[in-house]
């Protein structure tokens, strides 16, 4: 209810002062008909009485203002015809300082004063002075601020500018600065008053109303910066000084950001350049509070759009130190500024960076001294909790990363994992993620182990438990995609020395070795590929040099792969692991290595004894050890006994006797190698095929007395095409009437089945033997093989 | 009715002119019942000539003891209304004791007259200077006209004249320092000056600067003193802060002063003060009261200079 009602009384008063202004506007438009200059001024000083009311803000002031100033602007154009009035203009200039009330008489005098300004009876300058001394009268802010409004208002065209009509003898143009000057001044000085003399419960309100009548202030400076005659050499002597000192002597928070923007924004960047100095010099004098963040960013932007418009300008950004004063301005604020959060101080830097990194592309040092201050400010204080600072953090860190093609110069910046130190843990990990994706993005090999280093001592958020932190409250899918991406970038981890590399895939694995069982699992397979690839690189070169040290040789790479793989151990992942050492062994067999295949194969056996116990996860197992194995020719006969001795040792020892029946037959492929001069036991290829056959027949009976059906034929027709393949690879032991045979006994199920109601037919059966058919048709000497088989 | 008027009205017309009427210069004065009427402007040591012209009333004839001639420079108090002290007194003899059938001209002159003071009309005393024309009756009653005229006397720029500057102020409340640039003014002229604030602890609401006239009467415990404020000018409007300095120009034409009087004949004194009036939120006042001379400048281009 108060508030309702102050704001209608505020209305009210209003009302009364706008019907006051027109009450006596009339008579004075009267008076003005008539040509009576007595009557004139009685009613223009009674119609600007209006604007002595106390009772309005800012805000409604205003409106009284514009309407006052409709008045005065008719008035003055009686002012300015002599012959309507008849008297001369300095007698005016006199007659209007009789009125009684300093308010009136003042609005009246620099009416006058324009017209007197435009005879050129006087020098410009002499009027102007006059003017905004006697305007000292007025000490009430509101009434004092748009009464000097006024003033900046009616002056605006006629200051003795360079050029300018009103130009006089010798240098006006600084009576000129000097009266802008002046009035901004005095009228900074009203405004800030405006604060410490209204009531200190209503200072929110107070700061909303002053800040409606900011641009009064600011509007000298834009008048200012508009002065034809403001060089470079004017503005750094007397213009920026005395206005700074304005600023600074002020004392006011609202003032000195407003008009410290508002220095930034009107004046050409070309002399906020040649007087960063000074500019800056005052900042660190301003109160504390003073948002200085805003302003320097904002500086500090203009100068970097500033440089980018022309290439030419550059040298002169080198010449005044740019940098280094805007570097050593901020180090200054933040000291003088003492409860500014670190965020401010951050982004500061941040600000700074960015102009670095815009105007200054090469020069690295420049960017680490930024991440180095930023270092001194985040030390001695814990790690950072808030989340706007640690988001400037990130800003900071990030800024380099998009500027640099090449990410890793840019992390080989001293400060950097300095800072990055001083995140939290999660944010670390954002930030490595966000380093990560950038090299990934701009595709730069990363090519020396000194790089890589750095590298994941910058990442190594991601790459290990971070103190601190339980790993237990991660969520599981962000902790899959942050592991993928360290497997991704390890790929890019590249050169193409094999020494080099070799020192790579060393660091790395010493980083990865640190990151415990859950990591190892998604790091340790894209390093062992990443081995086994300079293994193949360097394969056709191999053979040790005689008496030369070479430290890249496929069996040292062999060596530190053991290790690698047996860490997994820890994880434990047997599946992995043997995985992984059926493809060293691969490489190794290719490598002609045969120890070392052997040995990675009996490590591979040794997982699959003790560690896969899962039925499911050793009839995988076998598979690929089987698969591997038949692969390989480098081994003797008795070591390839041994281990196919093993293999089909395994093989049987399945849980399940289709899985049994099917690792035996599979084995079979280890006595028959289909190459020139691979291996061709047929004997033993016949063996293996009939322990299959028995299995699979034990299986149909053991189906039989369980299920009281023997179940369909599937392994059986199996077999038949494994029969198949050696009949036609010329396997001599496996004969027509062989398969002849198995034909039969597949029918012969098949039937038994259907009389107790099974299915009639298997369409993997029937497409079999219309193969058989098909070969019998073709031919030839396939066709003549197959001849014998009857169907 | 013609005959009852005729019984009152004057046996004959008197009327003066002065020698030089046309060119002199006439200035405003204000009469007892309150009308303004022209009159001549004279200053000290001028020769006041001029003819008196006696007329009868259509054909009567006017008997009488003698015709004079007075000039009077009379001081009268209003609170001893009636005594006229008069301070100058000279007299001349038109005619002999005869009669007068018809109009008659006599011419007078005043030489070189010495009228150190100048014509006032205040709240409790008028000094006024009058031609008093007197026709001597024996029965009827002398017959008497007046014809009043204003002195004003010219100094020249004082040789000495200082400025006003002074620092004033309550403990620990206001401090102010006031500069007027000079102490003897004269009626056109301009009062410039400052006023500087050395310490503001209350909330002022608005300056002005009042010309005050104090014009005393009489003597001893007879005195009888009356201010008048003649002008209230305002300086400044709201509160200043410490350091401010706020500048004053006032034009002294607009008012209706005179020049400063200083024990005239022993019978009155007109000074003028200038009073700094400083008025807080609470609308209380705190004002300052310094004493102005003020003095009439000559109108010669040379006084001007």
């Amino acid at each position: 209810m108060m508030i309702s009602n102050g704001i209608e009384d505020e209305e009210k008063w209003l009302a009364e002062g706008i019907a006051g202004i027109q009450h006596n506007a009339f008579y004075l438009h009267r008076a003005l008909d008539a040509n009576n200059l007595r009557e004139a001024l009685k009613y223009s000083a009674q119609l600007l009485s209006e604007l002595r009311t106390s009772k309005l803000s800012p805000h409604k002031y205003y409106e009284l203002y514009m309407r006052a100033f409709d008045e005065l602007r008719r008035l003055e154009m009686f002012f300015k015809d002599e012959d309507r009035h008849g008297c001369s203009i300095i007698d005016l200039y006199e007659l209007v300082q009789h009125a009684g009330n300093v308010l009136p008489r003042l609005y009246l005098l620099c009416t006058v004063g324009s017209v007197y300004i435009k005879s050129k009876e006087a020098p410009a300058k002499d009027v102007l002075k006059d003017l905004v001394e006697m305007c000292r009268a007025v000490q009430h802010p509101i009434r004092g601020l748009f009464l000097r409004s006024y003033l900046a208002q009616v002056s605006r065209d006629k200051l003795p500018d360079i050029g300018s009509e009103y130009e006089g003898e010798g240098d006006t143009v600084m009576d000129a600065v000097e009266f802008v000057l002046q009035n901004f001044t005095e009228m900074n000085k009203l405004w800030v008053r405006m604060q410490q003399q209204g009531p200190l419960r209503e200072k929110e309100k107070l700061e909303k109303e002053r800040n409606e009548l900011r641009d009064l202030v600011g509007k000298n400076l834009h008048v200012l910066s508009q002065i034809e005659g403001v060089d470079l050499e004017i503005y750094r002597d007397t213009v920026l000084p005395r206005v700074l000192e304005q600023i600074v002597n002020c004392k006011d928070e609202l003032a000195q950001y407003y008009l410290m923007d508002c220095i930034i924004q009107v004046f050409p960047d070309e002399y906020h350049l040649q007087t960063l100095e000074t500019l800056l010099g005052a900042c660190p004098q301003l109160q504390p509070t003073v948002d200085l963040k805003t302003v320097l960013s904002r500086l500090m932007e203009r100068l970097s759009n500033y440089a980018a418009s022309s290439p030419e300008l550059l040298p002169e950004f080198l010449q005044v130190e740019a940098f280094s004063k805007l570097s050593n301005a901020i180090g200054k604020v933040i000291e003088a500024q003492v409860d500014m959060p670190i965020v401010g101080a951050i982004t500061l830097y941040v600000s700074l960076l960015s102009f670095t990194l815009r105007v200054h592309p090469d020069r690295l040092d420049y960017v680490d001294q930024v991440l180095g201050a930023c270092v001194k400010i985040l030390s001695g204080k814990a790690k950072l909790e808030d989340s706007k600072a640690t988001k400037q953090v990130v800003a900071l860190l990030s800024a380099p990363l998009d500027k640099y093609d090449d990410i890793v110069t840019a992390l080989t910046l001293s400060n950097y994992p300095r800072v990055m130190d001083h995140l939290d843990a999660g944010t670390n990990k954002v930030m490595a993620m966000v380093i990560i994706r950038s090299i990934m993005k701009n595709k730069t090999f990363v090519s020396t182990s000194d790089k890589v280093e750095v590298l994941f001592e910058l990442i190594k958020g991601l790459i290990k438990d971070l103190e601190g932190i339980s790993t237990d409250d991660l969520d599981e899918e962000d902790f899959n995609e942050e592991q993928n991406s360290v497997a991704c970038l390890m790929h890019i981890l590249y050169n193409d020395d094999p020494e080099e590399m070799l020192k790579i895939i060393c660091t790395v694995w010493k980083h990865i070795m640190t990151g415990g069982p859950k990591r190892l699992s998604f790091t340790v397979p894209p390093l062992v590929f990443s081995a086994l690839k300079l293994v193949r690189r360097l394969q056709g070169q191999d053979g040790d040099v005689a008496g030369e040290e070479v430290p890249a040789t496929p069996r040292k790479i062999f060596q530190l792969l053991n290790q690698i793989i047996e860490s997994l151990s820890v994880v434990p992942s047997p599946e992995l692991a043997l995985r992984l050492y059926l493809q060293c062994a691969e490489a190794a067999n290719d490598c002609d290595l045969e120890p070392v295949a052997y040995d990675f194969f009996t490590q591979a056996f040794v997982l699959y004894e003790e560690e896969i116990a899962d039925s499911k996860a050793q009839v995988t197992a076998i598979h690929l050890i089987i698969g591997t194995l038949q692969r390989m020719n480098v081994f003797g006969v008795e070591n390839r006994d041994t281990l196919t001795h093993k293999a089909t040792g395994y093989s049987a020892k399945l849980l399940k006797k289709p899985d049994q029946c099917r690792a035996v037959y599979a084995c079979s492929h280890l006595f028959w190698v289909d190459d020139q001069d691979g291996i061709k036991d047929g004997e033993r290829v016949l063996l293996c095929l009939k322990r299959s056959l028995r299995i699979a027949n034990a299986a149909q009976q053991m189906a039989n007395v369980t299920r009281g059906s023997s179940g369909p034929v599937t392994l059986f027709v199996e077999i038949l095409n494994k029969y198949l393949y050696y009949f036609e690879k010329g396997n001599p032991q496996i004969t027509a009437s062989v398969i002849q045979g198995l034909v039969d006994l597949i029918k012969n199920e098949m039937q038994s089945e259907s009389a107790t109601g099974g299915p009639a037919s298997d369409p993997f059966f029937t497409s079999t033997l219309r193969y058989i058919q098909f070969q019998k048709q073709k031919g030839g000497a396939m066709g003549e093989k197959y001849e014998p088989i009857k169907l | 009715m013609n005959y009852i008027i005729g019984a009152f009205k004057p046996a004959c017309n008197i009327s003066v002119t002065f020698s030089d009427g046309k060119s002199r210069k006439q200035v405003a004065l204000k009469k007892e019942n309150g009308q303004t009427v022209m009159v001549p402007l004279f200053q000290s040591q001028e020769t006041i000539s001029g003819k008196i012209s006696v007329e009868p009333v259509s054909g009567k004839k006017v008997e009488h003891n003698g015709i004079k001639v007075e000039l009077l420079g009379q001081i009268e108090m209003y609170f001893d209304r009636g005594n006229f002290y008069d301070f100058t007194s000279l007299v001349r003899e038109l005619d002999v004791p005869g009669e007068i059938y018809e109009r008659k001209t006599f011419p007078f002159e005043f030489s070189t007259v010495e009228m150190p003071y100048e014509t006032y009309n205040g709240v409790n005393v008028r000094l006024r200077y009058v031609l008093k024309v007197t026709i001597s009756r024996g029965y009827a009653g002398s017959i008497v006209q007046y014809q009043d005229f204003v002195v004003r006397n010219y100094s020249p720029p004082p040789s000495i004249n200082n400025s006003i500057k002074m620092e004033v102020g309550i403990e620990d409340c206001l401090h102010i320092e006031f500069e007027y640039n000079k102490s003897k003014y004269h009626l056109k002229d301009v009062i410039i000056g400052k006023i500087y604030f050395l310490l503001v602890r209350i909330k002022i609401k608005n300056m002005d600067l009042e010309i005050r006239r104090r014009e005393s009467t009489g003597s001893g415990s007879n005195t009888h003193v009356e201010t008048e404020t003649l002008a209230k000018f305002e300086l400044m409007d709201g509160a200043p802060v410490r350091g401010e300095s706020i500048p004053i120009r006032l034009f002294l034409s607009p008012y209706e002063l005179t020049p400063t009087y200083r024990n005239i004949n022993n019978k009155f004194s007109v000074k003028y003060y200038l009073n700094l009036v400083l008025v807080d939120e609470e609308d209380r006042r705190y004002f300052k009261q310094q004493e102005i001379t003020m003095y009439r400048l000559g109108e010669t281009p040379e006084a001007t200079l």
